[in-house]
């Protein structure tokens, strides 16, 4: 089933965002309603925080889950499997979703 | 038991009854009225008052889950609030079932301190991810797995100290 590009982009609502946490129910404070918010998070966000949810494979469940983009969420994957920490990770992530972003709004989804 | 204005005083055996069954709320009249030295009908009726005007609010069963077998986590959660939205919070994480204790408190921040009970830290955590830090007005979390615990009992020092001296 395709998910079109405006439906990945959406505001979710308050129980689908993203909370950000450091570890177990140690939250941030720092939300995302939309995967352009996750990206701009990506940037500012403890470096402690991405790892724990890198790592529990949390941000690819949220996009494909929750957004609807099994395309990200492979992409996210990949992120993890390279097992990269500190800010080569944030990084490396912030690469992969604002490219998705872009290709989301030049209309090239790739999705499902 | 008199009424005192708009409060109720409880006597010196008001107070004896409710220690001793904090003790053990299985103890008969009879037992309860042979430590004290007065008659089973009497602590009956003592009791009924206490029961009729909810100073015993209920009778509880302290289970020891890990002997049947059952695994647990306790956690403290501290969370921060925006005062304006601190009340309901508080009351919304009453409501559930995995909270058990609720209570605010205002050091340098107003916080909301709850005790949350889980089978197992992934547990936990998704309740504390989906429930809890989704609520409007939490700003952030912290919280403490209780890694041991050296005591968990009804606190009976709290009536030994309020107990008016004879």
């Amino acid at each position: 089933m395709s998910v079109s590009p405006s439906r990945i982009l959406r505001n979710v609502l308050r129980e689908e965002a993203f909370y950000f946490f450091t570890s177990i129910g140690n939250y941030t404070g720092e939300s995302a309603f939309s995967l352009e918010e996750f990206m701009n998070k990506i940037k500012e966000i403890n470096i402690k925080s991405l790892e724990f949810h890198l790592y529990r494979e949390d941000f690819e469940k949220w996009v494909e889950q929750t957004l609807g983009d099994s395309k990200l969420a492979d992409e996210i994957k990949g992120v993890r499997n390279l097992k990269f920490v500190g800010n080569a990770l944030r990084d490396r992530l912030y690469n992969v979703v604002s490219k998705r972003i872009k290709e989301l709004k030049g209309g090239h989804s790739g999705s499902r | 038991m008199k009424i005192k204005g708009q409060a109720l005083a409880l006597d010196d055996l008001d107070w004896e009854i409710l220690r001793l069954l904090q003790e053990n709320a299985k103890q008969t009249y009879t037992e309860i009225g042979q430590r004290l030295n007065v008659a089973h009908s009497t602590v009956y009726d003592r009791i009924q008052r206490m029961e009729h005007h909810g100073i015993i609010k209920k009778y509880g069963t302290v289970v020891d889950l890990e002997k049947v077998g059952i695994r647990q986590i306790t956690a403290v959660m501290t969370i921060f609030t925006d005062p304006k939205e601190s009340e309901k919070i508080a009351q919304k994480l009453s409501e559930f079932s995995e909270v058990s204790e609720v209570f605010t408190s205002f050091s340098e921040e107003l916080v909301i301190i709850a005790k949350v009970i889980a089978t197992d830290q992934a547990e936990l955590h998704s309740f504390i991810a989906q429930s809890i830090a989704p609520l409007p007005g939490v700003l952030r979390i912290r919280t403490s797995i209780v890694t041991r615990k050296y005591k968990e009992e009804t606190p009976q020092t709290v009536l030994s100290h309020t107990a008016p001296k004879a």
